[in-house]
């Protein structure tokens, strides 16, 4: 019976991606590029970086990357306060 | 044998390895507005590094070289330092390039179109991937570090 169930919900999942997959967009044609056209065009000049994508990771959407860096101080923090908790219960 | 390390094959592999990964690490760092990669992406391949050190010599072959109150108040550096340079241009707008096209440090123009680029261009973006790679290395680096003693502590009870 469990088997079974599995099996429907898997089936189910698998027809509908599938589904999904057939009505999407052509790879590289995206809904609306006037944000990408402009970042590609502008990037050299306004930034004078070549990599375009760490011209729009540190300079246009500098702000997403501060919060990057703050989940990853965030991890630090708990993983450093989790050990220092555990070595502090065993003395 | 050092019961806390690993074999002598894989202590003298990570002998040779261990430059090279910290060479390649930094190297993606410095050419993070030039190349793919970045601070991101390079101090993750530097704390491998250290990752690869500290698995293949156990947390006592390296417990005086890396200090961990050191890579702490290193990550918190450079974490600073990115929100400081986010603020250097806040006359005009928060994370305002300032220095780029502005001819002193990396502020040198580039040529239009695909070219090999230069390392003395993008602005504040290079200052900015070596600010995020500095704390990416030591974040990663200590959580490792502190995860391995944390274990051996475990295990040896």
């Amino acid at each position: 019976m469990r088997k079974a169930t599995l099996l429907v919900a898997f089936l189910f999942v698998t027809a509908f991606l599938l589904l999904a997959a057939t009505s999407m967009r052509p790879f590289g044609t995206p809904n609306d590029a006037a944000m990408d056209d402009y970042f590609i065009a502008n990037a050299q000049t306004e930034v004078a970086a070549n990599n375009v994508v760490t011209a729009v990771v540190f300079d246009y959407r500098g702000f997403d990357t501060l919060g990057e860096a703050t989940v990853l101080f965030a991890a630090v923090i708990g993983v450093l306060a989790l050990f220092r908790k555990l070595r502090e219960d065993e003395r | 044998m050092n019961q806390d390390g690993m074999s002598i094959i894989v202590r003298t592999v990570t002998r040779f390895v261990y430059g090279l990964v910290l060479v390649f690490g930094f190297y993606v760092i410095m050419h993070g507005h030039l190349t793919p990669g970045g601070g991101f992406q390079g101090g993750a391949v530097v704390a491998s590094a250290f990752a690869l050190l500290l698995v293949a010599f156990g947390a006592a072959g390296v417990k005086g070289r890396l200090s961990k109150h050191l890579l702490q108040s290193l990550e918190e550096i450079g974490a600073l330092a990115f929100l400081g340079l986010a603020f250097a241009g806040i006359g005009t707008a928060f994370f305002y390039n300032l220095l780029a096209n502005s001819g002193s440090l990396f502020g040198a123009s580039v040529a239009l179109g695909p070219n090999a680029g230069f390392l003395n261009t993008g602005g504040l973006v290079p200052l900015m991937n070596w600010a995020v790679g500095l704390k990416v290395m030591t974040g990663i680096a200590s959580i490792v570090i502190v995860m391995l003693v944390g274990a051996r502590k475990e295990e040896t009870e």
